[in-house]
């Protein structure tokens, strides 16, 4: 398990095994995406209230599932570059943020356009939205201290503090905001705590929450290859790999697609 | 230590005095900018104070290891034998009472022109007394962090800005709960709660900052 743990830390090793896992990946995500949206949009049942809108559903709440979870591995892995110094978590911190960023702003948008006919107002104040957007917030903040940084491993090691510190404040800002939510609006909108959702209602939900997961491993696979390379250029083994005539090409276009994806 | 810092601080009576007018002014703007009716100002004289104290202090805290981090004085007492948390506690305490302490007692004559209701003084007083310590000691974290960076100012506000919503959302509501008459105890337990929590984690998580800083 540790020799394990130890193999996967070496960026040349995990460059080389995460090669082989991302078509198999990357065809699952696509598998689960159309599968999801397949049965999102035509297998679910209208809702009785709001009728098609709904189904916005599907992409809001995977988004909003993942937007928490990926601020929760990015300060797992700052935890671990702060206290192994791995150089392949701080290549991670660094890849996680952005997409964090962005799938957060994506729940924040569709939480706007299904908000919009249902409750008649592109934004409300409620607890749920008050805390991405101050998730949102906390992307932010670590995505500028370390593009502020010169040094690569001085600014992963300043955002993993950074992140961990959110980490910890994260449940406390979580509960001021209910609480505060409570006491200025008593009467909030509850819509997806619903006693009881038919199987046709949440297993595309649940299909999606997957395929969203799925996505980000892909996405994430390739910054870290890209960043991989771009660190370890100095190497022998990436040197290798750039004069290898076949080698070079799949690099170049994942290249392409890595920066595609992080724009 | 902590009479090196004061002494630091009343060599430079600006660095004192440009909060205290910063927060004045900031204070200022609101009834310029939004109505001067007195019914109106009462009902947001509590949180315009808190805000306006949350962004003087977060400007003063940029300096907090500025000077220091310049003349190479910071260094020297990172490789002093002393630990460095409890020297991050002294000047995070030292620049708390010069700096944010003449905020909390202008803060009343600030709450009187903003008609702020009588029931409200004593809440006000306490969650600034309670709030703003915590305040000084998580952004002494972002200040740490950003100490080596050329333009640090806006960096800081936007890394520590977020962390400080739950402290504002406690301090305005005891504020709201007094001025209708009611209890703020519950307000005041949960600032006291934070101010211990960050009294025992911040000190250390800032020594790990400045030394993260140091190396870049």
């Amino acid at each position: 398990m540790w020799t394990w743990f130890h193999k996967l830390s070496s960026p040349k090793w995990f460059y080389q095994i995460s090669g082989r896992w991302l078509p198999w990946i990357a065809c699952a995500a696509v598998l689960f995406l159309t599968a999801g949206l397949i049965m999102a949009l035509a297998y679910a049942p209208a809702d009785y209230q709001q009728g098609n809108s709904f189904r916005i559903m599907y992409i809001h709440v995977p988004s909003a599932i993942l937007a928490q979870s990926c601020y929760m591995m990015m300060a797992v892995a700052g935890g671990i570059v702060l206290i192994w110094r791995i150089k392949l978590a701080e290549m991670a911190l660094k890849c996680i943020a952005p997409f964090g960023a962005s799938i957060t702003f994506l729940a924040l948008v569709t939480g706007g356009i299904w908000g919009y006919p249902t409750w008649g107002t592109w934004w409300v104040w409620d607890a749920r939205g008050t805390s991405m957007l101050i998730l949102l917030f906390l992307y932010f903040g670590v995505i500028a201290l370390q593009s502020a940084i010169s040094t690569a491993s001085g600014a992963a090691r300043a955002g993993s503090l950074l992140a961990l510190v959110g980490l910890v404040n994260i449940p406390i800002i979580k509960y001021s905001v209910e609480w505060w939510n409570t006491l200025h609006q008593p009467a909030t909108f509850k819509l997806t705590e619903k006693p009881s959702m038919p199987v046709e209602m949440w297993s595309p939900l649940l299909v999606m929450v997957i395929a969203f997961y799925l996505v980000f491993g892909v996405v994430l696979i390739l910054r870290l290859r890209n960043e991989i390379l771009e660190r370890e250029h100095k190497t022998n083994w990436v040197r290798k790999l750039i004069e290898t005539p076949i080698e070079s090409s799949t690099t170049s276009v994942e290249k392409t697609s890595a920066t595609k994806r992080g724009a | 230590m902590i009479g090196r810092e004061l002494l630091i601080a009343a060599r430079y009576p600006a660095e004192i005095l440009n909060p205290l007018v910063f927060f004045l002014m900031v204070v200022a703007l609101f009834p310029l900018g939004i109505s001067p009716e007195p019914e109106f100002l009462s009902l947001i004289a509590g949180p315009v104070i808190w805000i306006a104290a949350l962004l003087a202090l977060m400007l003063s805290l940029d300096s907090l290891f500025k000077n220091d981090f310049d003349d190479g004085s910071l260094e020297q007492l990172l490789i002093s034998p002393s630990p460095i948390a409890m020297m991050v506690l002294v000047k995070v305490i030292t620049h708390w009472f010069t700096t944010v302490f003449p905020i909390i007692l202008l803060a009343p004559v600030l709450a009187l022109m903003l008609h702020l209701p009588a029931e409200g003084y004593g809440a006000l007083f306490l969650t600034l007394l309670l709030g703003t310590p915590t305040i000084s000691l998580i952004g002494g974290i972002g200040a740490a962090l950003t100490v080596g960076l050329h333009r640090g100012g806006v960096l800081l506000s936007l890394i520590v800005l977020p962390l400080f919503i739950p402290i504002l959302v406690f301090s305005a509501s005891a504020i709201e709960a007094a001025n209708m008459g009611m209890l703020y105890n519950p307000q005041l337990a949960i600032l006291a709660a934070m101010l211990l929590l960050a009294l025992l984690a911040a000190p250390f998580a800032t020594a790990f900052a400045l030394k993260i800083s140091i190396n870049n």
